[in-house]
C-alpha cells in the first residue's frame, strides 16, 4: 500500500449550490477511469442553506471515505464566504479553487458555477475531457447539458489562460 | 452474468440493490436520515416499497409478511428502533418463516439527529444478530447474508449501518440473483407465534439456543476477517472504523468483526493472544471493548473523549498514540435556516409575538428555535410536543399554563401525535390546550417523503388521505381551525389569541405546502389525472 497515491478533493459551499452534484460528477469521472473511488458527504439539514461539504478520494486503493484534515490536494469552494471555515482541509501547497477567478458574467447560467469550478479542477487532473463530459451528462437532465458543457469549458480555459 | 458489473453506489443504494437481487417481496419503513434512500431506491429499482406511519407499524407489517414466508426489508434510523423496540424484542422469540432484515442506520456525530445512541446494544438486549458493514460492497453483501442467516435460523437480523456507510459512495460488484424458490403461504404455528406466557417461556429458551448456535457458527465463518501483519500491534474494529484503521495504521494486524452480536469470543481470544498489544477501535459506545473485557481478555480502548462524535483517520491516529489532549474545535460553518418563504416562518413569528411557551417537535420546523424566531422551548423525540405541552399545562401556574402551545409537523403528527391528541381530551388540563399541526403536505426534513396525510404512497400514487380535522372531531375536539399561515397570517394571529383565551382544547392546522414540494405535488397530480383519463 506504500506507493498508493490517493488524490483528495474536498468540495464545500452552501446547501442548494450544487456541492453534492459537483462531487458526484467528480467521483463518476474518476470511477470511469478505473480507479478506486470513495465519496463521502454529510447531508441532512443542508438543503436549508447551511454549510455543506463532500469529499472525493481516488487512486489505486482508498480506505477511509473521508479526507483527513490538512490532506486535501484540492479544495473547491463554491461560495467565497465558505473558504475560511474549510481552509484547514487543504494540505500545504494544495490548490484552492474558488469562483473568484471565474468571470461569472460569461456563464450562461449562474447556477452552473459548480460545473465551471469542475472545469478549473479538471485542468489539474489526468482525466480526459470526454470522461468529464460523460460524467456531467450522466448527472444532469438533458436540458441542462449545453449550459453546463459551456460552464465546464469556461472553467477549464480560466485555468489554462 | 452480473459479476463483472462495477457500480459506484452509496451504502443505501447497495442495500436496495441487494434486496432486489434477493427477491425481497416487501420493503417497509418510516423515513429518517440517514436511512431514507434505501426504500426510495428499492422502489425506483422496481421493488414493492411503502412508508408506514411510524417504525413500529413498519416492523409489524414486516413481521406479518415474514410470518407468511416472504423475504422482508424494514429500515429506520437509530431512534426509529426505539419506537419499534416493542415488536423487536418479541419477534426475537417468535422468529420468522421467510427472512427479515431490519436496517438500523445510526448517526454518530448527529449530522441530523437528536441523539447519538449506539444500536449495537439492541443486539445484546433483544437477542438479535447484528451485522456491521464497512463500505457499500459489504452493505450489499451483508444485506444478502442477513437474509440467509435470517432464513436459516428463522430469526430477525439487524443490519447496523452508520451515516458514513449509508451516504458514502464506494465501488460495488453485485452478485448473482438469488430469488426465493417458495411463494408466501400461511402455515399455522400457534405455539411459535402466539406469545402468551406458556408459549413465550419455551420461545425464550429456543432463542438462546439459536443464539448459541449462531455464536458457534460465527467463530469459523468467513464474516470476521483477520489480517495478519506486524504483531507488535493488533487492532480489533468493525464498521467504518476498519477503514480509518487501515489508513491510520497500515502495518498493524487487524481483526475486523462483521457479526458483532453474538461475538466470536474464541476467535477474538486467539487474535488478542497473537499480538503484543491489542487495541479496540470503535465508534460510539465502548461496546466491543466491554464485551471483550467481560470475557476476561485484556485489551486497550479509546479514551472516553472519543466516544463523542464520529471517528476519522486523524482521531484514530490520536487514539493509537494515546493522545488525549483537547482536539481543535471544528471550524464553524453556516447553520441551516428555514428557507426564505417557508410557511413555518409565519407560525413561529406569531408564536414568538405572543410570548408562547412552545412544546416543539422534530422536523424542519425545529429550526424555529433559532433566531430570529427563538420560539421553541422543548424538543425531545417525535410526538413528544403534545405530551410535554400537556404536562406543562397540568402543573404550571395558570398565567403560564395558558401560554403553552404544542407544535407538531404533519408527518410527525401521524407518526406519534395521534395518541397524544387522545390524551389531550382524556386528561384535559384545566386551562385547556392549543395544539398546532404544521401541515406542509410533506415530510420535508428528510427530503420530501409522502405520508398518510398527503394522500399519496411512497411512489407518489394517489391513496386514501388522512383527515386531521375529522380525526380531531372524532377524538372529541370541537374547536378545530384550518388556516393558511402564508396568505392569512392575520387570521392565524387572531385564531391563536382566541384559542389561548378560550381555555378549551383546540386544534389549529396551519396548511400550506412546503416551498420545495409544491411544484412536485402539481406534477404528481397531473400524472395521476393522466393515468385516470387513459
Ligand atoms: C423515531 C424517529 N423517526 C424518524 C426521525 C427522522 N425525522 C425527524 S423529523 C421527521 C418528520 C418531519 O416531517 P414533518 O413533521 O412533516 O415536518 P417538516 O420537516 O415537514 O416540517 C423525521 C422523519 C426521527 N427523528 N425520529
Ligand atoms: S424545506 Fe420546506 S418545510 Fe423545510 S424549511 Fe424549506 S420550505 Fe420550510
Amino acid at each position: 500500500m506504500k506507493n498508493n497515491k490517493v488524490t483528495n478533493v474536498v468540495f464545500a459551499g452552501l446547501g442548494g449550490q450544487g456541492v453534492l452534484k459537483a462531487s458526484d460528477i467528480m467521483s463518476e469521472a474518476a470511477f470511469a477511469t478505473g480507479s478506486d473511488v470513495k465519496k463521502s458527504e454529510i447531508h441532512g439539514m443542508s438543503q436549508r442553506g447551511g454549510s455543506v461539504s463532500s469529499d472525493v478520494r481516488f487512486g489505486e486503493e482508498v480506505s477511509s471515505p473521508m479526507v483527513p484534515s490538512g490532506e486535501a490536494d484540492y479544495l473547491v469552494v463554491l461560495s467565497s464566504d465558505q473558504v475560511e471555515n474549510n481552509r484547514a482541509m487543504l494540505k500545504p501547497n494544495g490548490v484552492l479553487i474558488t469562483p473568484d477567478s471565474i468571470d461569472v458574467s460569461q456563464l450562461p447560467n449562474k447556477r452552473s458555477i459548480n460545473v465551471a469550478l469542475l472545469g478549473m479542477l479538471s485542468s489539474h487532473l489526468e482525466i480526459d475531457e470526454k470522461t468529464w463530459m460523460d460524467a456531467i451528462r450522466g448527472n444532469l437532465s438533458e436540458k441542462l447539458h449545453e449550459i453546463n458543457e459551456q460552464a465546464f469549458a469556461l472553467g477549464r480555459q480560466t485555468r489554462q489562460g | 452474468m452480473s459479476n463483472t458489473e462495477r457500480l459506484l453506489l452509496s451504502g443505501n443504494e447497495a442495500v436496495a440493490r441487494a434486496a432486489l437481487d434477493c427477491g425481497v417481496s416487501l420493503g417497509t419503513a418510516y423515513p429518517g436520515t440517514p436511512s431514507t434512500e434505501i426504500l426510495e431506491n428499492f422502489s425506483l429499482l422496481g421493488g414493492k416499497a411503502q412508508w408506514a406511519p411510524n417504525e413500529k407499524v413498519a416492523l409489524e407489517v414486516g413481521i406479518g409478511a415474514a410470518f407468511a414466508g416472504a423475504r422482508v426489508l424494514v429500515t429506520m434510523k437509530h431512534v426509529g428502533l426505539n419506537v419499534a423496540a416493542d415488536p423487536l424484542f418479541t419477534v426475537a422469540y417468535t422468529g420468522v418463516s421467510g427472512a427479515l432484515v431490519i436496517v438500523s442506520a445510526d448517526d454518530p456525530g448527529m449530522a441530523s439527529s437528536q441523539n447519538e445512541q449506539d444500536n449495537r446494544h439492541y443486539g445484546r438486549a433483544a437477542g438479535v444478530v447484528i451485522l456491521e458493514p464497512s463500505d457499500s460492497q459489504q452493505a450489499y453483501d451483508l444485506m444478502r447474508e442477513g437474509l440467509e442467516i435470517s432464513h436459516r435460523w428463522q430469526m430477525p437480523v439487524i443490519l447496523r449501518m452508520t451515516t458514513r456507510i449509508c451516504h458514502s459512495k464506494t465501488i460495488v460488484t453485485p452478485g448473482e440473483k438469488n430469488l426465493p424458490t417458495e411463494a408466501p403461504n400461511f402455515e399455522r404455528d400457534v405455539t411459535g407465534r402466539v406469545m402468551i406466557p406458556a408459549y413465550a417461556r419455551p420461545a425464550h429458551r429456543k432463542l438462546r439456543a439459536k443464539l448459541a448456535e449462531i455464536e458457534k457458527w460465527n467463530e469459523s465463518c468467513a464474516l470476521n476477517e483477520v489480517f495478519e501483519q506486524d504483531k507488535t500491534l493488533g487492532i480489533i474494529c468493525s464498521g467504518i472504523s476498519y477503514m480509518h484503521v487501515r489508513e491510520a495504521a497500515p502495518e498493524a494486524s487487524i481483526l475486523k468483526l462483521t457479526m458483532t452480536y453474538p461475538l466470536p469470543l474464541e476467535k477474538i481470544r486467539k487474535f488478542v493472544d497473537s499480538v503484543q498489544r491489542c487495541m479496540v477501535i470503535e465508534e460510539g459506545d465502548p461496546y466491543l471493548a466491554q464485551c471483550i473485557r467481560a470475557a476476561g481478555m485484556e485489551v486497550e480502548d479509546k479514551d472516553p473523549m472519543y466516544r463523542f462524535g464520529e471517528l476519522n483517520v486523524t482521531r484514530v491516529k490520536r487514539i493509537l498514540a494515546g493522545d488525549n489532549t483537547p482536539e481543535a474545535a471544528p471550524p464553524k460553518g453556516k447553520p441551516p435556516q428555514l428557507c426564505i418563504g417557508c410557511p413555518h416562518r409565519n407560525v413561529f413569528e406569531t408564536l414568538s409575538k405572543h410570548g408562547c411557551i412552545v412544546a416543539g417537535d422534530i422536523g424542519c420546523y425545529t429550526l424555529g428555535v433559532l433566531p430570529p424566531f427563538e420560539a421553541m422551548d422543548s424538543c425531545v423525540c417525535m410526538g413528544a410536543s403534545i405530551g410535554v405541552g400537556l404536562g406543562l399545562r397540568h402543573v404550571l401556574p395558570d398565567e403560564q399554563a395558558k401560554k403553552v402551545v404544542s407544535v407538531i409537523g404533519d408527518s410527525t403528527f401521524v407518526h406519534s401525535g395521534i395518541t397524544g391528541m387522545v390524551e389531550m381530551m382524556y386528561n384535559q388540563p384545566k386551562t385547556g390546550h392549543v395544539l398546532m399541526i404544521l401541515d406542509n403536505s410533506t415530510t420535508a426534513m428528510t427530503g420530501l417523503q409522502e405520508h398518510p396525510g398527503t394522500g399519496r404512497t411512497l411512489d407518489h400514487q394517489p391513496t386514501h388521505q388522512l383527515d386531521y380535522e375529522k380525526l380531531a372531531n372524532a377524538i372529541g375536539i370541537e374547536r378545530v381551525f384550518v388556516v393558511d399561515p402564508f396568505k392569512n397570517m392575520e387570521d392565524l394571529d387572531k385564531i391563536l389569541v382566541e384559542s389561548l383565551a378560550s381555555e378549551q382544547p383546540t386544534l389549529i392546522v396551519t396548511r400550506r405546502p412546503c416551498l420545495l414540494v409544491s411544484k412536485k405535488i402539481k406534477q404528481y397530480q397531473e400524472k395521476a389525472n393522466q393515468t385516470c383519463q387513459s
